[in-house]
């Protein structure tokens, strides 16, 4: 399978009504249309818009044609229907941080390794992948640890079957992949010895010496073409293309001042940051607010683990909501197994989160935060038809993930048996996977 | 502000009889279903006066009510690190559940250790636990004992302050119970098996010296002297087995020396139904969100249900975390496992009842009945959906938590 390229969306203006168009006149005369799918008499949510009961979902090939109550929804002739009826179908799942795929970035040779990528460690036969689809997770933000100050550059993936990692990326319009870079600050990036830092002060004056070289080689960069000759430094190249906006740092974060470090960079050097896990979040909810700065959360069972988690809090969700502050949920797996990811909506909820904003930051949210919006995290007409099955209500514990799809093909059905290993666990389920995260076997 | 009206609402409250009213009452006897409006009184003695429908029973005057859409009994933590593990995760400061100087060490007691204002504490009573069974941690051979504690002692001041001072020696087998010696699974069986031989001969030694004035007791010696009350079946022996094969090692060292055993954990326990059901060992398995790797790569979410199929006795426990989430939440542990095939009133009968009979407790906690202790959780929804919260936890008829969290 080959790596696909991102859908341009021309069809804005109707986002609920249902949207039909010829399959016939979009494509060449010798090729046979793709097949047409119809999910009939499902609730849908399609999270860009309300809820819809007795509510249909039309596909053809890899993109949703439309979307909308079952009696304004005309199902072309030639559709297979496919009856759901009982049924929830929810977009397909976006995790803006997880740790899947054997991912690795940086190694202890110095605290800021921009160079790295994470593309080249993962397994894409790592049996965690296969447990994400059956928690019905469809796009994934694979990320190094935060044992680093800098660990590298990210991988966003569509997490189709296929044989290569590039099978799973994601092209953007200039040919290169779907990447951010991840960052971290606080106490997993302070360490005892040098060359990394001994405490938050040496922490930041570290990033900051690091940006400000890089803006010096962008200069150099613009000016060098098409002479002088210009030498590639892949370090410097990587932040260049951050203060230029083509990546977002994504950025480990917990404590409140450590947050407001993160604000203060962002501020200085005008990079397109989004803050990871903000355990703390709800002690600064104003000062992120004003920075227009989305967060990407964790939900955990407890507080604490560390010290800077110690002031972790459920409403973290509730209040970045009340502030307008754009807000997705991570499962960080292993810290959450992929599996109960819908979890963190429920209990986003408990806190007093809108099931809507709930179910937001489990997709369209996070979404954005990896500029993925125009092409998934909504059942829409014209985005990819990234979908998932649900048994029922998405904030029931009793709800159970039956299938999940990506681009119209299905990777993960709960019928299966082998399918069902991963998703239930059992002999076999897991005997490739490795714990992996900065902090567990340190 | 919150915090002084919670404090207003304690000290007001405290101490007054308690009527609770739930719309489901879950009791945890017979079938396991529950009342439709049910009532249960709480006396001034901490202990349950009366429970059923509450068209049968009056509630006399001076109690207060309190209204509720569900009510269980406390939840029963059947295994926890709570209070050792504390929430910082500072080694020296707060994390007392392991010590690695030595691979067997069932001497050190949980009672001396034990930090009840640990917030982690508070964090589970909040959310409706009453009970733990908490103390050393698996990850050596033989880590320690544990104890059964209301979640609302602070401090450990006499042996009266837990339910049960020394109710379990906490074992290891499998990779938790590996290091530099022993390194193997075999050289920890037979270090075990050593061990317990010097603790067999102590007892002789002990019984000689009772049966014969002439012959002298041996020197007092705690480490043998816990060995003894394991191999006496005063103490239980708790032993954390994953993998099917360190499953079988342990119904082989009871076999041997013929200690009770609880199953720990017992993630491939799937594989030896018929050998653990013919055992008669109940089993406190691993939490539903553990980690499947290592020793757990195997684990099924499945696994209570195969273990109520099979009529195996099993209670849900928190475990340990080694790091975030620092403690689980017991009922949230089997409320997934409710979400994969076992029954909703089972799922909640093994943090109460269940986990109350495997510690022996179920005369005094576990259930709601006339007699026992006056624990209560009450919730505005089912206790087991992520989005119920709970409204307020009372231990022995007093109120310790209305913070509906």
């Amino acid at each position: 399978m080959r790596p696909r390229k991102l859908l341009a969306l021309a069809i804005a203006p109707l986002l609920v009504l249902p949207f039909l168009f010829s399959a016939e006149q979009e494509r060449p005369e010798n090729t046979s249309p793709a097949a047409i799918r119809a999910y009939i008499n499902g609730t849908i949510y399609p999270v860009s818009s309300p809820k819809i009961e007795n509510a249909t979902l039309v596909m053809q090939g890899d993109t949703i044609l439309a979307v909308g109550p079952s009696d304004l929804v005309t199902i072309p002739s030639d559709a297979e229907q496919i009856d759901v009826t009982g049924k929830t179908i929810i977009p397909g799942l976006v995790c803006t941080h997880s740790h899947i795929g054997s991912v690795a970035g940086a190694d202890s040779s110095s605290p800021i390794q921009p160079e790295v990528r994470v593309l080249d460690s993962i397994d894409v036969r790592d049996t965690s992948i296969n447990k994400a689809r059956a928690g019905g997770i469809t796009t994934v933000n694979l990320m190094s640890g935060s044992g680093h100050l800098l660990s590298g550059q990210t991988i966003y993936l569509k997490l189709r079957k296929g044989n290569t990692v590039e099978d799973l990326s994601i092209k953007l319009p200039d040919g290169s992949l779907a990447y951010g870079v991840k960052m971290a600050n606080g106490t997993n990036s302070i360490r005892d010895t040098g060359p990394f830092p001994g405490t938050r002060g040496k922490s930041a004056a570290l990033v900051r010496q690091k940006f400000l070289d890089a803006q010096a080689y962008l200069k150099k960069r613009n000016e060098a073409d098409p002479a002088p000759p210009f030498e590639r430094d892949l370090a410097l190249e990587t932040l260049a293309d951050i203060l230029e906006g083509k990546r977002t740092v994504h950025h480990h974060t917990h404590r409140h001042d450590d947050i407001l470090t993160v604000l203060r960079l962002k501020e200085e050097f005008g990079f397109k940051v989004v803050l990871h896990h903000v355990s703390e979040a709800w002690k600064v909810a104003d000062e992120i607010a004003a920075a227009k700065v989305p967060c990407s959360i964790i939900f955990l069972d407890s507080p604490g683990g560390k010290l800077e988690a110690r002031d972790f809090e459920w409403r973290n969700g509730v209040e970045l909501e009340k502030r307008g502050v754009l807000t997705a949920f991570h499962t960080d797996d292993p810290i959450n197994d992929s599996r109960w990811f819908l979890r963190n909506a429920a209990i986003g909820v408990r806190a007093g989160m809108s099931r809507e904003k709930a179910l937001e930051a489990l997709t369209l949210a996070g979404a954005k935060m990896l500029d993925l919006d125009q092409s998934v995290g909504s059942l829409e007409p014209g985005k990819q038809a990234d979908f998932v099955i649900l048994s029922g209500d998405p904030f029931s514990i009793y709800t159970r993930v039956l299938e999940t799809h990506i681009e119209g093909e299905q990777v993960f059905n709960l019928n299966d048996p082998q399918d069902r290993l991963f998703a239930e666990g059992g002999y076999g389920a897991g005997h490739n996977r490795q714990a992996k995260g900065c902090c567990f076997y340190r | 502000m919150f915090k002084f009206l919670l404090l207003f609402a304690l000290t007001a409250i405290s101490h007054a009889q308690i009527a609770v009213k739930a719309d489901l009452l879950f009791t945890m006897t017979g079938d396991l279903k529950p009342i439709k409006d049910g009532l249960v009184l709480c006396g001034p003695d901490g202990k349950i006066v009366a429970v059923g429908p509450a068209s049968e029973i009056k509630i006399p005057e001076g109690y207060k009510t309190l209204t509720a859409k569900v009510a269980t009994p406390g939840i029963i933590d059947a295994h926890s690190t709570v209070g050792l593990s504390g929430i910082l995760n500072s080694p020296k400061h707060d994390q007392e559940q392991l010590d690695q100087s030595a691979p067997i060490q069932p001497e050190l007691r949980a009672i001396d250790a034990y930090n009840g204002r640990d917030p982690l504490v508070k964090w589970l009573r909040d959310l409706g636990v009453t009970t733990v069974h908490t103390g050393h941690a698996p990850g050596t051979l033989i880590s320690g004992q544990l104890m059964v504690v209301k979640t609302n002692v602070p401090s450990i001041t006499s042996l009266k302050d837990p339910l049960v001072p020394t109710s379990a020696v906490a074992a290891s087998l499998g990779a938790k119970g590996l290091s530099k010696s022993p390194a193997t699974r075999s050289k920890a069986i037979a270090m075990f098996r050593a061990e317990f031989l010097k603790g067999q001969a102590h007892a002789r030694k002990i019984k000689a010296a009772e049966d014969d004035e002439e012959i002298e007791a041996p020197a007092p010696n705690i480490k043998m002297q816990t060995l003894v009350d394991v191999l006496n079946k005063k103490t239980p022996l708790l032993i954390n087995a994953q993998r099917h094969q360190d499953i079988a090692s342990a119904l082989r060292l009871r076999e041997e020396f013929d200690f009770d055993l609880i199953l720990d954990g017992a993630a491939e326990a799937y594989l030896l139904l018929d050998e653990i059901k013919a055992a008669g060992v109940p089993i406190i398995i691993h939490p539903t969100m553990g980690r499947p790797y290592g020793d757990l790569e195997n684990m099924t979410f499945t696994l209570a249900a195969q273990l109520h199929k099979a009529g195996i006795p099993f209670a849900f426990q928190s475990g340990y975390e080694t790091y975030v989430p620092k403690t689980r939440v017991v009922h949230f542990e089997a409320a997934l496992a409710a979400a994969y095939g076992l029954p909703q009133e089972v799922a909640l009968a093994a943090c109460t009842i269940n986990s109350a009979k495997i510690l022996g407790l179920d005369d005094k906690i576990g259930s709601l009945e006339k007699g026992k202790h006056a624990d209560l959780a009450l919730f505005d929804a089912d206790p087991l959906e992520t989005t119920t919260h709970t409204t307020h936890v009372i231990i022995d008829g007093e109120i310790v938590s209305s913070s509906a969290k």
